[in-house]
């Protein structure tokens, strides 16, 4: 699935960074009903983390409330170069993965 | 003395067509942007943040993939949709010669899909219909809007600018009654916006999706307790093209996000 992740390209060692992430993803409760009655299955991320170099440095755990496409933003301290990965996990066996790369000076 | 009657009303309707009673002039139009809290302006000026953005992204995917019995892609004809898209929505709803009148941008793709790529046709509202028209609409984000330049368009526009000015439903409301009228108020706490439909297909957060200017008509004329023509009616296409012409030389701001 699109996911959308804005991390600086490049910081100072030591320097707080914001990282943002938007992924898609319908987000459907299991609260809702169609037009005959019949419960809408829910089908929602469950789980999100993020990895520095290895490291996990951020997870969270999303409930049905939360909106369609949901948005994450975070603090992190940049202490070395390398690869920051984004893992999404959820309902029927979902899963999403994205990766972006800062380099620190 | 009839006689110089007759000219005083032929020369006031001539002044007054120009320009009727509440009609916004040139200068005074107002993307729905401007209405927006700075936090929602805020989501919709920043790329990563904007969750048309990911329509966006699917759309460009789609357009690079063979689909059809003639197992082509809308890359392999259109190329590059930077160059060859760039100010191609601006002109939407824009005049098919095969079909005598205007079609919509959805239907253009739909109409490529069915006489180039040999495809069925993807229904309307559907994901990948949106990601393909915001993808191609994006192209064109800055792109002042031209729309209803072209003089076999002239009476499509009128046609959907009566209907602007028509009132309908159990409320007995036209268009005109809140969007040239009394824009700049409020309607049960939510600013009412002039309707220039710069951002289409847009991410309204109450849908929690992306959507089409069909489907915002579409729950205006349910707001008014009227019966919403269908996707693709002619009407809505009428619609659609007079909005569009209304907001001529206004940019692009696809993808929107709207509240």
């Amino acid at each position: 699935m699109a996911a959308l992740i804005n991390v600086p390209s490049k910081a100072k060692r030591g320097d707080i960074i914001e990282i943002r992430t938007l992924t898609s993803h319908i987000m459907e409760t299991g609260f809702r009903r169609t037009m005959d009655g019949a419960l809408v299955p829910r089908d929602i991320i469950t789980s999100f983390t993020c990895r520095y170099n290895g490291t996990e440095i951020f997870r969270a755990d999303l409930f049905p409330a939360i909106a369609a496409n949901p948005y994450l933003s975070f603090f992190t301290i940049a202490k070395e170069s390398g690869k920051l990965e984004f893992e999404w996990i959820g309902d029927n066996g979902y899963s999403s993965r994205a990766s972006a790369s800062i380099t620190v000076e | 003395m009839i006689f110089w009657r007759a000219i005083a009303v032929a020369a006031l309707a001539a002044t007054t067509s120009a320009l009727l009673a509440g009609e916004i002039p040139p200068d005074a139009r107002r993307s729905g942007y401007s209405f927006m809290s700075p936090d929602t302006r805020a989501m919709q000026d920043d790329d990563t943040s904007n969750p048309g953005m990911l329509f966006v992204l699917d759309g460009e995917a789609l357009w690079g993939r063979k689909v059809g019995s003639a197992d082509k892609a809308c890359a392999d004809c259109h190329g590059d949709a930077r160059s060859s898209m760039k100010g191609v929505a601006a002109r939407y709803p824009a005049f098919d010669r095969t079909l005598g009148r205007p079609v919509t941008l959805d239907q253009r793709i739909n109409l490529c899909r069915a006489n180039h790529q040999q495809a069925s046709s993807l229904p309307y509202e559907g994901h990948d219909i949106l990601a393909l028209s915001a993808f191609v609409a994006h192209q064109s984000r800055g792109v002042a809007i031209t729309t209803g330049d072209d003089p076999q368009l002239i009476a499509f526009v009128e046609q959907g600018r009566s209907l602007f000015m028509q009132r309908e439903g159990q409320l007995n409301l036209a268009c005109t009654n809140c969007h040239d009228d009394n824009f700049d108020k409020h309607l049960a706490g939510s600013p009412i916006t002039q309707g220039q439909p710069t951002g289409y297909p847009l991410y309204r957060l109450e849908w929690q999706t992306l959507g089409s200017l069909e489907r915002r008509l579409r729950s205006c004329m349910t707001g008014v307790r009227a019966q919403a023509y269908e996707y693709g009616a002619p009407e809505l296409v009428a619609l659609e093209l007079y909005l569009m012409s209304r907001a001529r030389g206004m940019p692009m701001e696809t993808p929107a996000v709207r509240p």
